[in-house]
């Protein structure tokens, strides 16, 4: 299912759920970054808070995250930065800094491709 | 839109040991069987979900002159493979249309790979995302799908396709996990190559 919407996203739901805001550092959170959550929701926690504490007992990458609030992977990146920045979770983020044209590293192509063999 | 709701039976969590999320990327035409390729060798049912990205000021509206936001959106699906103890590897389906380009670098930059998946009977469909994928420095493996057509020569394939020589290509058949699992491992040899290559230069 692809679609190409003009301004169909509607815009009071995702602003409700970012208040509003918009960061510079949710480019840090790649779709695979793993989140792991470091305690439980409390009382008067935002529901999308507390969703997401409850799934992050286990490593859980954004990207499903995404799919299980049914949120689009940019308002996700919004509320995972406000429980960040108040050390509610943290954050395992793949190996390499994403840069254009760079290769892959050899160790863990190897390990890739050992994990791939056992399928 | 096409999420999975969130009162279906409980997600399958990861190993608590992960640490390491990897992606590949699988890219193709409408109904090329990218979908059926992260199924077949996906731990999870494939899930998905969408992103948007809104840009200022693209489109200027012709009768005010006023300045647009338009909002891109696109919907992927996406499977995993646990590899190991530490790393995990999410496999996505993405279309490769135009519009999915605007939001490759924030969905996918640092992907390991990706496989472009080919129906012979629609080639056409994958020329924009091998260009795109040679502007973005990706690696990649063409893998033609096998939807059961007289089969023409590879080869011949490869010069639809304008494809250099040394891009593996290669036939599937998206519906057997032995099959994409082949696909995979091919792309993860191309990718060492690469890297082999480089390593030994620097
Ligand atoms: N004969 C044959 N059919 C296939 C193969 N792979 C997929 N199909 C079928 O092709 C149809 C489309 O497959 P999907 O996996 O949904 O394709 P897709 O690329 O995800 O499609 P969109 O997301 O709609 O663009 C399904 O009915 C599949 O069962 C294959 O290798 N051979
Ligand atoms: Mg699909």
């Amino acid at each position: 299912m692809t679609s190409w919407r003009v301004d169909s996203e509607n815009p009071d739901r995702l602003y409700t759920v970012t208040g509003g805001r918009s960061r510079a550092d949710e480019n840090s959170l790649d779709v695979v970054s793993l989140i792991v959550s470091e305690c439980e929701p409390t009382p008067g926690m935002q529901s999308e808070h507390v969703r997401i504490l409850r799934m992050c007992h286990r490593p859980t990458a954004v990207v499903e995250i995404s799919a299980e609030l049914g949120l689009p992977v940019s308002v996700v990146r919004i509320l995972l930065c406000d429980l960040l920045d108040t050390g509610r979770i943290t954050a395992r983020h793949p190996p390499s800094a994403p840069a254009k044209a760079q290769l892959p590293d050899l160790e863990i192509l190897k390990q890739v491709l050992v994990g791939l063999q056992k399928l | 839109m096409d999420f999975r709701s969130s009162e279906q039976p409980a997600r399958t969590p990861l190993r608590s040991t992960t640490t390491t999320g990897l992606k590949i990327v699988v890219v193709g035409g409408f109904g090329v069987g990218k979908t059926t390729m992260v199924r077949s060798v996906s731990e999870i049912r494939p899930l998905s979900t969408e992103e948007t990205m809104t840009r200022a000021g693209v489109g200027v509206d012709d009768a005010s002159g006023v300045e647009t936001k338009t909002t891109t959106t696109v919907a992927f699906d996406f499977g995993r493979i646990s590899l190991n103890e530490q790393m995990v590897l999410y496999l996505f389906g993405a279309p490769g249309q135009e519009r999915f380009w605007f939001l490759w670098d924030r969905l996918f930059s640092g992907t390991l790979g990706a496989v472009v998946l080919v129906d012979t009977r629609r080639l056409a469909d994958s020329w924009y995302a091998i260009d795109r994928l040679e502007h973005h420095g990706m690696p990649f493996i063409v893998a033609r799908n096998n939807f059961g057509e007289p089969a023409h020569p590879l080869e011949r394939v490869r010069d639809a396709l304008s494809l250099s020589g040394d891009v593996p290509l290669i036939d599937c058949d998206a519906r057997r996990r032995e099959s994409s699992k082949a696909v995979l491992i091919a792309l993860v040899n191309h990718l060492s190559t690469l890297s082999s290559a480089r390593e030994s230069i620097s």
